[in-house]
C-alpha cells in the first residue's frame, strides 16, 4: 500500500470503524452473536489500523526533523485553515503508543461491559481516531478541533460506564480541562491574526514581543498543565481515574496525559522560546513539587487507582522538567550540552509512561473484575491465589519504580543526568523519585500482593484467563524491550529533538 | 574470547528464564539440573578467563551493543575484563555453584523449590553483569537487578509477614544508596560528559580543580562531592550504617542466599565498586576520609550487635556488616587490594559459615536459637570441622585466609596513618584492631554454643539429629579448602605483585600497600611478624574469653547482662537505628504524605479553589439560569463572552 494518505486513514480509519460498530450494535445482550460479531469486528480493526502505522516506525527518516507523511489540502479557505498533517520525530512515536494501546484496551473490555457494549467499543475507536488528529495536526485550528473533539467520547466513557461518583467526576474533567484550552484557543487565534494563517510552523517562525510572548505561553501553561497534569491544576485527575472503567483510565493514563506534554514540545516552546526561558524556573519548581509532593501524597493513598493516578503525576513530572532544562544548563555551562538529552528523556518518558500506567490500570482492572473493590485494604495473600498475576505486577511495579532494564528507567535516568548539569539540587529533588517511587509502589504490592490470603474472595480468585494473559503479555514485552534496547526510540526522535533545542536556542523577540 | 564472556553471562539468565517460567513443565529435578548445568559452565569459563588474564593476557574493553545515544552521549553495555574482573567473576561463579548445590538439599521440601533456582541463577547473572562492565550504565543495571533479586528472595516465603517485612525494607534503603549512586553518575556524566570507565578515568586528572556550587556561594571540590555520592550508593548495597538496616532482617530468607547475596557476593559490590573506581577516589581525598568513619564506625560497633545476638542467623550477618566495614576501611586507607583481598577471603569463609549455619538449621528442624542448641559436634561432624575452619579463617588464625586478609588489612591501615596524618586514620586503625578481638568474641561464642558443652534442644530433636545429605556437606568441604588456603597461595600476586596492576590504581605516594611490600619477604616471614603484633594475641584472647565465658563459667555471662543492663539495652536495641528508619523516615513520610494530601489537595486546592469558584459560578449563574437551560450553556455563554473579551484586550495590547 501507499503512504500517501497514511496519516489520513490513520485518524478517519478509526473514526468510521467507531461509527460501524455502532451501526452493528450489541443487540441489547452482550452475550448475543451480534455484540460478538461487533467486538472482533471492533478487535480486528483496532488491529489493522496498529498495522497500517507500522510505516511510521519502518519508513520513517531517522536523518531528519522535517515533517514527513505530509498532507496538506485547503479547509476553511476564508481562515485560511488547512487540513494540513504531517509528523516528526516527535509525534509519530506518540501515534504508535495509541494505536498500540487500542487494541489492548478493546481486549480488556471483551467480557467485562455488560451494558451498551457496541458504544463502548466505538467510543474507544473514535476516541483513538481523535487522539491520532492531535499529534498529526500541522494546522492551528485542525489541532485545536481534534483537542476538544477527543474529550466527548472521554467524557462519555467515564459518565456513563463510569462508578458512582461519575457525574462529578466527569463535570470536573471537562472543566477543568476545557477552561485550561479556551486561553489556548485565544493565543492561537492572536497568532493567526499575526501570521495570517493557521499554519503551525509558521507560527514557530514569527517574532513575538515579550509581553505577547508571555501572554501566549501562559495561555499554553493553562492548557497542557492541566492535561499533564502539573500540580495544582492535578486534582481531577485521580477523581477521572477512580470513576473511569479499566479502559478509560488506561486511555487517559497512557495517551491522553500525552497530550500536555506534547503540546509544550509542538506549541508552547517554539512558538514562545524567550517566554518559556523567562518563566523555566516556574515550570521547574512545579515539575518537583510534582515528583516530591505528589510522590508524597500517593504513598498514602488506600485506593489503587487513585495511587496509580498520584504515581502518574509524579511520573509527568519528570516530562515537564527535561523540557524546560535549557536554561538552567545554559547558565550553568555556558553552553546547551545536555539539553537534548533532557528532552529526549522526556519523551522517551511519556512513551514508557503510557506503556507502565496502562499495564499498572490494567492490573488493578483484572482485580477489580473479580473482586469489585479497588480498596488495598480489601486485598492480601493475592499471588497465593494469582501466581501469574502477581509475577506480572511485580514486574509493572518494579518499572513504575524505575529499574533499569524496564522501560520505567530510561526517561528518569536521562532527565536526572540532564538536570545535575542545570542544577545540583533540581538533580537531587528529582532524584527522590528512586526512593519515594519504590515506596509507594513496592508498598501496595507488598499489601496486595503478598502474605497470608487476606479474606475469602481473595481465597477464590482465579488466575489470569488467556485473554487477561495476552494483554499482560504484550505489555510486558514492550516494558522490557524498551527498557533493554531504547536506542530505535531514541534514533528515532534525535533530529527533531535536536532542531527543537536548537529552535528554541534563538530569540523571537 | 568474546563469546566466552557473553556465554558466561547469558547462561544462567537463560536458565533462570527456563526454570522460571516452564518450571511446573520440566519439573524439579529439570529445573535444577539446567540451572546448577548453566552456572557450572560459567563457573569453568570464568575460571578459564582468570587464567588467561592472571597469566599475562591483556585485559579486554569492549562495547556489546549500544543502548541508546543520545546528545553525543553514548549509552552502552559492554565488558571490561581485567584481572579485578575476573577475579569476582570466578569468586561468583564458584560459590553460586556451591549454593547452587547446596540448594538441592536444603529447599528439598519446599514448594517454590523450581522458583528459587530461577532466582538464583538470575542473581547470578545480574551480578555478573555488574562485575564486568565497562560503564557506569550497566553497573547501575546490575546494582539494580542484583537488588531486585534480593528482594525477591528475601520475600522468598511471602506469607511470612516479617519476610515481606524484610524485603521491602531492604529495597527502599538500598534505593536510599542508590538515589546517591545516581546522583554520583549523573555527576560524573556532568563533568565528563561519558559513562564509559576508561574515558571517566583517564579524564578525572583534569577534574581535580573542578568545583560545584552545592550550597550558597562556597564551591565544593567536584570530586570529592561525586565520590562521596558514589559511596552511599556502596553504604546502601555493602550495608554500612547508618544504611545497614535492612540486613540483618534480610535473613528472613532462604539460608542459601544470604549465604550467597548477603555475605559473599551482593554486598561486596559497593567495595568492588570503590576498587573500581580508584582513579577516582585518589583524587578526593575528602571522600576517603568520609569511607575510613563510615567503615570504622560499621566495623566495631555492627561486631558488639553479633555478641549480643541469639539467632544462629544473625551472629553470622553482623559479622558480615562487621566484614564490610574492615573491607571499607581498607578502601578509605587507599589499599584497595588489601579491601578486595579481603572481599575475596571473606566470600569463601562467610559462605562457609552460612552455609554451615544452614547444615545446623536443618538438623536443628528450623530452630535457629543458639541457646537452644549445643554438643552438635558429636552429630554434625563435617559440619564441625568445617565451621570451625570457617570461624577459624574469620577470626584470623595464623595460616588461614582470613589471617592474612585481615592482618595486611590493618597493617595497611596503620602505615596509611603514617602517610596522611589525619585523626580518621588514628580512629579507624583502633576500630579495625579492637575490633579483631570482638570478632573473636562473637564467632567462638556462637561457635562454643552451638557445637560444644551439653545439648539443650529438646529430646525429639535430639533423637533425629544427624549429618545433613552430601549435597549440603559436599560445598561445605568445596568451601573449606579455599577458606583455609587461598591466602596462603594467592597474597603474594594480589597484593604485593603485580596482579592488579591496570586495574587498581592507587597513587603512588600514598599507597600503603606499596610500603607494606618493601618488608614483604614472603607469607611465613609475614606470620611469624604478625605474632608479634597484637592482632593475633587479641584474637586469641577473645576465642579464650569466649570459651570462658560461655562454656566454662555461664554465670559470667549473665551477672554482666545484669550489670551492664543499659549497654545491653542499647544494643539489643541495635542502637535505634531501625527506629530512626522505621519511625523517624517512613512513618514521617507517611505523615507528611497525608498532610499534603489533606491539607494541599483536598482542601486547598480542591476545596477552597475548584468547588469554591464552582460555587461562585453557581451562584451568579442563579440569575443567568431563569433565562438558560443548564449547566453546559451557561460555560459556552460565559466562554463566548470571555473570549471576546479577552481577543479583544489581547489584539490591543500587543499592537
Amino acid at each position: 500500500m501507499t503512504t500517501k494518505n497514511l496519516l489520513s486513514l490513520l485518524i478517519w480509519l478509526p473514526v468510521v470503524a467507531g461509527f460501524a460498530a455502532l451501526l452493528i450494535g450489541d443487540g441489547g445482550d452482550r452475550t448475543s452473536a451480534r455484540a460478538k460479531a461487533m467486538r472482533w469486528f471492533s478487535l480486528l480493526a483496532s488491529l489493522l489500523i496498529a498495522a497500517f502505522s507500522l510505516p511510521l516506525l519502518l519508513q520513517f527518516d531517522k536523518s531528519t526533523a522535517a515533517m514527513q507523511f505530509v498532507e496538506r489540502l485547503p479547509w476553511i479557505t476564508r481562515f485560511n485553515a488547512e487540513y494540513y498533517l504531517g509528523v516528526d520525530g516527535l509525534s509519530a512515536p506518540l501515534i504508535l503508543l495509541t494505536t498500540f494501546i487500542t487494541p489492548l484496551v478493546l481486549i480488556s473490555a471483551w467480557e467485562v461491559i455488560k451494558d451498551r457494549s457496541a458504544q463502548y467499543f466505538a467510543a474507544f475507536l473514535i476516541l483513538e481516531g481523535l487522539m491520532i488528529g492531535v499529534f498529526c495536526a500541522l494546522d492551528a485550528m485542525l489541532f485545536y478541533v481534534f483537542w476538544e473533539a477527543m474529550l466527548v467520547p472521554m467524557f462519555l466513557i467515564i459518565g456513563v460506564w463510569g462508578g458512582q461518583r461519575r457525574i462529578y467526576a466527569t463535570i470536573k474533567f471537562f472543566l477543568y480541562t476545557f477552561l485550561g484550552s479556551v486561553f489556548m484557543l485565544v493565543s492561537l487565534i492572536y497568532l493567526y491574526t499575526r501570521t495570517g494563517s493557521y499554519d503551525l510552523l509558521e507560527f514557530h517562525k514569527v517574532p513575538i514581543d515579550a509581553t505577547a510572548q508571555t501572554l501566549i505561553f501562559l495561555s499554553f501553561v493553562a492548557a497542557f498543565a492541566v492535561k499533564v497534569p502539573m500540580w495544582p491544576v492535578h486534582t481531577w485527575l485521580p477523581d477521572a481515574h477512580v470513576e473511569a472503567p479499566t479502559g478509560g483510565s488506561v486511555v487517559l493514563a497512557a495517551v491522553m496525559l500525552k497530550m500536555g506534554g506534547y503540546g509544550f514540545v509542538r506549541l508552547a516552546l517554539p512558538i514562545t522560546p524567550d517566554a518559556s526561558g523567562s518563566l523555566a524556573w516556574l515550570l521547574i519548581a512545579l515539575s518537583l513539587i510534582a515528583v516530591v509532593y505528589i510522590g508524597l501524597v500517593a504513598l498514602v493513598q488506600s485506593d489503587m487507582k487513585k495511587l496509580i493516578a498520584y504515581s502518574s503525576i509524579a511520573h509527568m513530572g519528570f516530562v515537564t522538567l527535561g523540557f524546560f532544562l535549557f536554561w538552567g544548563i545554559l547558565e550553568s555551562t555556558g553552553d546547551t550540552n545536555g539539553v537534548a538529552l533532557g528532552i529526549t528523556g522526556a519523551m522517551v518518558q511519556m512513551i514508557s509512561h503510557g506503556l507502565i500506567s496502562g499495564a499498572m490500570f490494567l492490573c488493578v482492572g483484572v482485580m477489580y473484575d473479580r473482586v469489585h473493590s479497588r480498596n488495598i485494604g480489601d486485598y492480601g495473600g493475592v499471588v497465593n491465589t494469582m501466581p501469574w498475576f502477581g509475577a506480572f505486577m511485580v514486574l509493572f511495579a518494579m518499572s513504575n519504580a524505575g529499574l533499569p532494564g524496564t522501560s520505567g528507567f530510561v526517561g528518569e535516568f536521562m532527565v536526572i543526568l540532564a538536570s545535575f548539569k542545570a542544577n545540583f539540587w533540581i538533580a537531587l529533588l528529582a532524584a527522590t523519585t528512586l526512593i519515594l517511587g519504590a515506596s509507594y509502589t513496592l508498598w501496595m504490592v507488598k499489601r496486595v500482593l503478598f502474605g497470608e490470603v487476606a479474606n475469602d474472595k481473595v481465597a477464590a480468585l482465579q488466575d489470569l484467563n488467556a485473554r487477561e494473559f495476552l494483554m499482560l503479555t504484550v505489555l510486558a514485552v514492550g516494558v522490557l524491550l524498551l527498557g533493554v534496547w531504547p536506542q530505535p526510540l531514541v534514533e528515532m526522535m534525535q533530529p527533531s529533538v535536536d532542531a527543537l533545542v536548537d529552535h528554541i536556542g534563538r530569540s523571537k523577540l | 574470547m568474546y563469546q566466552t564472556h557473553l556465554t558466561i553471562v547469558l547462561a544462567p539468565l537463560v536458565a533462570s528464564a527456563i526454570a522460571g517460567l516452564f518450571g511446573r513443565q520440566i519439573g524439579r529435578t529439570a529445573a535444577h539440573l539446567l540451572t546448577i548445568g548453566a552456572v557450572a559452565l560459567s563457573c569453568v569459563l570464568s575460571f578459564r578467563v582468570l587464567q588467561h588474564v592472571g597469566l599475562g593476557g591483556a585485559a579486554e574493553n569492549y562495547t556489546v551493543y549500544t543502548w541508546a545515544v543520545a546528545d553525543g552521549l553514548r549509552m552502552e553495555v559492554g565488558f571490561l575484563i581485567d584481572r579485578l574482573s575476573a577475579m569476582m567473576m570466578f569468586v561468583v561463579t564458584f560459590v553460586s555453584l556451591m549454593v547452587h548445590i547446596y540448594t538441592i538439599g536444603y529447599m528439598r521440601d519446599d514448594p517454590g523449590y523450581q522458583r528459587f533456582f530461577s532466582y538464583i541463577s538470575l542473581f547470578t547473572f545480574a551480578m555478573l553483569m555488574l562485575v564486568m562492565s565497562n560503564n557506569f550504565l550497566q553497573l547501575f543495571f546490575g546494582w539494580e537487578a542484583v537488588g531486585l533479586v534480593s528482594y525477591l528472595l528475601i520475600g522468598f516465603w511471602y506469607k511470612k509477614p516479617t519476610a515481606i517485612f524484610a524485603n521491602l525494607k531492604a529495597f527502599l534503603v538500598n534505593r536510599v544508596g542508590d538515589f546517591g549512586f545516581l546522583l554520583g553518575i549523573a555527576g560524573v556524566v556532568a563533568f565528563t560528559g561519558s559513562l564509559d570507565y576508561a574515558y571517566v578515568f583517564a579524564s578525572a586528572p583534569s577534574l581535580a580543580n573542578e568545583t560545584i556550587a552545592v550550597w550558597g556561594d562556597t564551591p565544593w571540590h567536584a570530586l570529592t562531592v561525586i565520590c562521596v555520592l558514589l559511596f552511599i550508593g556502596a553504604m546502601g548495597k555493602s550495608a554500612q550504617a547508618p544504611l545497614h538496616v535492612w540486613l540483618p532482617d534480610s535473613m528472613e530468607g532462604p539460608t542459601p542466599i544470604s549465604a550467597l547475596i548477603h555475605a559473599a557476593t551482593m554486598v561486596t559490590a559497593g567495595i568492588f565498586m570503590v576498587a573500581r573506581m580508584s582513579p577516582l577516589f585518589e583524587l578526593a581525598p575528602g571522600a576517603l576520609e568520609f569511607i575510613l568513619v563510615i567503615g570504622a564506625i560499621t566495623a566495631f560497633f555492627m561486631g558488639l550487635l553479633g555478641v549480643i545476638q541469639n539467632d544462629i542467623k544473625r551472629v553470622v550477618a553482623y559479622s558480615t556488616l562487621s566484614q564490610l566495614g574492615y573491607m571499607t576501611v581498607a578502601l578509605g586507607a587507599s589499599a584497595y587490594a588489601a579491601g578486595v583481598f579481603h572481599l575475596m577471603t571473606h566470600a569463601f569463609f562467610k559462605a562457609l559459615l552460612f552455609l554451615a549455619a544452614g547444615s545446623v538449621i536443618i538438623a536443628m528442624h528450623h530452630e535457629q536459637d543458639i541457646r537452644k542448641m549445643g554438643g552438635l559436634r558429636k552429630y554434625m561432624p563435617i559440619t564441625y570441622v568445617t565451621s570451625l575452619i570457617g570461624t577459624l579463617a574469620l577470626i584470623g588464625f595464623p595460616f588461614t585466609s582470613g589471617f592474612f586478609s585481615k592482618d595486611v588489612l590493618i597493617e595497611a591501615v596503620a602505615e596509611a596513618g603514617h602517610l596522611r596524618h589525619a585523626w580518621p586514620y588514628t580512629v579507624a586503625y583502633w576500630s579495625v584492631l579492637t575490633g579483631v578481638f570482638v570478632t573473636s568474641l562473637y564467632s567462638f561464642r556462637m561457635f562454643f554454643l552451638v557445637f560444644h558443652g551439653k545439648p539443650r534442644m529438646d529430646e525429639h530433636t535430639r533423637e533425629h539429629l544427624k549429618e545433613s545429605p552430601w549435597v549440603v556437606t559436599l560445598p561445605l568441604v568445596l568451601l573449606a579448602i579455599p577458606s583455609a588456603l587461598i591466602g596462603y597461595v594467592t597474597i603474594q600476586p594480589m597484593l604485593f605483585g603485580y596482579f592488579f596492576d591496570g586495574s587498581i590504581m592507587p597513587h603512588p605516594d600514598t599507597d600503603p600497600l606499596l610500603l607494606l611490600g618493601n618488608h614483604w619477604h614472603g607469607p611465613v616471614a609475614f606470620v611469624l611478624h604478625a605474632l608479634q603484633g597484637p592482632a593475633v594475641w587479641l584474637a586469641l584472647a577473645g576465642a579464650v574469653t569466649a570459651w570462658f565465658v560461655w562454656l566454662k563459667r555461664p554465670s559470667i555471662a549473665e551477672s554482666f547482662a545484669t550489670r551492664l543492663s543499659a549497654v545491653r539495652r542499647v544494643l539489643e536495641n541495635k542502637y535505634y537505628a531501625d527506629d530512626l528508619w522505621i519511625k523517624g523516615m517512613a512513618g514521617g513520610g507517611r505523615l507528611l504524605g497525608k498532610g499534603l494530601w489533606k491539607l494541599g489537595d483536598q482542601t486547598l486546592i480542591d476545596g477552597a479553589l475548584v468547588n469554591g469558584s464552582a460555587r461562585l459560578v453557581a451562584a451568579s449563574s442563579r440569575v443567568i439560569r431563569k433565562v438558560q437551560a443548564g449547566y453546559l450553556y451557561f460555560y459556552a455563554f460565559a466562554m463566548v463572552i470571555g473570549l471576546t473579551l479577552l481577543l479583544g484586550w489581547l489584539l490591543y495590547g500587543a499592537q
